[in-house]
């Protein structure tokens, strides 16, 4: 199990140098650098060019990427035109913000995509599952961003039951109840939003994977062992059923801090995905070259817990 | 005088297709002593299979009718909370495919432990590893303390065998049902399981349900068969009597297409056509009928009836007495019979 996990950390380390580089690359491919436009134009051409040299600019390339990876690895990827100030100051808050709506999305997720699906399975061509079946086919047909608009614009603005937009009500004292009541309350309808569409993959996936597992030979086995219905769903179809789902995991977390950005825009929640749009529309360019870099790494992250995931629920993946 | 474990009245057990009820299994009237082995043969589709789920209980949307009657209780329709009393503990089953009875992710003790659980509740933990072990050792695995935490897909199919006789052999009943338990199996393989099954059922006393094509697998194990053909049972018979003095012309087809390993016969014989699927039975008549066409309609009997031909032999229909292989002409025929 151990020798896996280890084995799989070591399959990460390529992939992030790939990445780092992809991204570099990327970033230096992009018009301009740190000195174009930030300067009095007045300034002699001389004097750019001894600032270039000062600043490492007219190294070649490996040195530059040295020195980027060298800063990134501590946690500098240098300073946001807009905001004037280090990205990781800026990331930070947003990281933060983006990391709860996530994690409220996920719960929302599975809390109401795990019963539907194994509802939907158990009793399926029944009414019931017609009726999630159903709901599943409007949610892979209807986008998330047209549908957060709608959540915002009914229960946002016409019922007004939620906040429309911020990730906290102003002038509370962070840390008190008020504060933490009032983040979870923004959180709620973008993360009901997000869930109630992002479910519907885990919803169908589950359904196939209860009717294909309850024809199994081995649950013919659990019935003529005596074991009661309740028993051979909870022991023997569920625990089958939800390795897709498992392996899933992983992404399904990458998806929603790389996915959630149409709809932060929406809600206007300070979360990255808000950021990433506004610093591209803006070419803040230190800013989009630090996040194309998060959501590689979690993308890769991703991947490498989705694959721990499996090993632990599947014994059949493991490696020896 | 053995005691009567199992009688079967009339069993008829029916699966709905559109609107209308089919029945897979029709009128079928069988029973089975204490240490008896009762072979149920056929091809597939005739209905062998449907037969043993019956008794099991598990079919899930039939309609059975007739009396199963277990140790002088009917167990038929028994609602599944009284059944799964039964099941596994008094009655059990060995599944055909050993790679794919067994739940792939839980471990062989796990899967033994959960027939000891569901019926030997004052069973501690410990008490049902420690038991699962000995199982596995009954049955032969090598190093049972070993396997005892292994996963299935780390064991060969005659190991997964092995396990699967260790699971319905657990809580020593009276009644086992093998579904076509060496089907999937080696040839070599399938002789070890066989001996093991004998083996086991002597030991513990119980009576055999043993569905199979296998007409080898049959000799070697039974004590009396029935075959069966499109649901019925054409001809019921102790072993000797049925390979010695085969009568029905299906049992005397089925035997003439296993080949000889004399080679006297230089062909096979083959049984034109095939079962026809549940929703086309013929319900009238001869249900062979269609099968041996060069037989004159007149031999069909129009309501076939079993007829008790010497003791304990029963064949379906008359038309037994009229038929010959259409390779052999019609003079030789009536020889052949004798001579057998």
């Amino acid at each position: 199990m151990w020798k896996f996990i280890v084995r799989r950390l070591i399959i990460t380390m390529p992939q992030l140098i790939v990445l780092s580089l992809v991204v570099f690359i990327l970033a230096s491919m992009m018009p301009g650098d740190a000195l174009t436009g930030q300067i009095d134009p007045n300034i002699s051409p001389e004097a750019i060019e001894q600032q270039r040299e000062r600043l490492g600019l007219n190294n070649p390339w490996y040195i530059q990427y040295g020195d980027w990876v060298t800063g990134v690895a501590q946690g500098d990827f240098g300073q946001s035109y807009r905001f004037k100030m280090p990205v990781t100051d800026l990331m930070w808050d947003r990281m933060v913000n983006t990391f709860w709506l996530s994690l409220i999305s996920v719960f929302f997720i599975y809390a109401l995509g795990i019963p539907m699906g194994i509802i939907s399975g158990r009793w399926n061509d029944k009414l019931i599952d017609q009726l999630i079946t159903g709901y599943t086919y409007l949610g892979f047909a209807t986008p998330l961003f047209i549908f957060a608009l709608v959540t915002l614009w009914v229960f946002g603005f016409q019922f007004g039951w939620f906040p429309t937009g911020g990730s906290v009500a102003s002038g509370l004292e962070p840390g008190s109840i008020e504060y933490i009541l009032s983040k979870i309350h923004h959180l709620l309808l973008p993360g009901l939003s997000i869930a109630l569409i992002g479910l519907v993959g885990t919803v169908q996936y589950l359904r196939s994977e209860i009717v294909d597992t309850k024809q199994k030979d081995f649950i013919i086995t659990a019935r003529a062992k005596g074991a009661p219905e309740q028993r051979i769903y909870n022991r023997h179809i569920f625990r089958n059923s939800v390795l897709p789902i498992a392996a899933f995991f992983g992404y399904e977390i990458t998806m929603l801090i790389t996915g959630s950005i149409f709809v932060e825009q929406i809600y206007s929640y300070p979360g990255m995905g808000a950021l990433f749009i506004e610093s591209i529309l803006l070419r803040d360019y230190a800013v989009v070259t630090a996040l194309v870099l998060l959501f590689g790494l979690a993308a890769i992250l991703g991947a490498l817990l989705s694959d721990i995931i499996l090993s632990i629920v599947d014994p059949r993946i493991r490696i020896k | 005088m053995s005691k009567t474990l199992l009688e079967i009245k009339n069993l008829t057990t029916s699966f709905r297709i559109g609107e209308e009820y089919y029945a897979a299994v029709d009128d079928v009237s069988l029973n089975l002593q204490e240490n008896e082995v009762l072979a149920i043969v056929g091809e597939s589709g005739s209905g062998k299979s449907a037969t043993a789920f019956s008794l099991m209980g598990l079919h899930n949307r039939a309609k059975i009718e007739g009396e199963i009657l277990f140790k002088g209780r009917d167990i038929a329709n028994l609602p599944t909370s009284k059944m799964n009393k039964i099941r596994g503990n008094e009655i059990s089953m060995i599944f055909q495919d050993p790679l794919t009875a067994l739940n792939p992710l839980m471990e062989i003790g796990k899967q033994i432990g959960e027939v000891l659980l569901l019926h030997k509740k004052d069973m501690s933990k410990q008490e049902r590893r420690d038991y699962s072990i000995e199982l596995l050792e009954r049955v032969g695995l090598p190093r049972p303390e070993r396997v005892v935490d292994q996963f299935p897909h780390e064991l060969s199919g005659g190991m997964r065998q092995r396990v699967i006789i260790a699971i319905a052999i657990a809580n020593k009943p009276e009644l086992l049902i093998a579904d076509e338990p060496t089907t999937a199996l080696d040839v070599t393989i399938q002789a070890q399981i066989l001996d093991l099954m004998r083996e086991l059922k002597d030991d513990l006393n119980s009576g055999v349900i043993l569905i199979t094509h296998d007409l080898g697998v049959v000799a070697e194990m039974a004590d009396r068969v029935a075959v069966m053909y499109a649901g019925q049972i054409v001809e019921i018979a102790d072993v000797e009597s049925l390979f010695v003095n085969p009568q029905h012309p299906y049992t005397r087809s089925l035997l003439s297409s296993v080949p000889a390993t004399d080679f006297a016969q230089d062909r096979l014989h083959v049984i034109q056509g095939i079962v026809p699927s549940l929703k086309n039975l013929p319900r009238e008549g001869c249900r062979f009928k269609e099968r041996i066409p060069w037989i004159e309609d007149t031999a069909h009997e129009e309501d076939p009836q079993l007829h008790e031909i010497s003791e304990n032999h029963y064949v379906r229909c008359t038309c037994y007495q009229h038929f010959y292989f259409p390779e052999e002409s019609k003079e030789e025929q009536t020889n052949g019979v004798t001579e057998s």
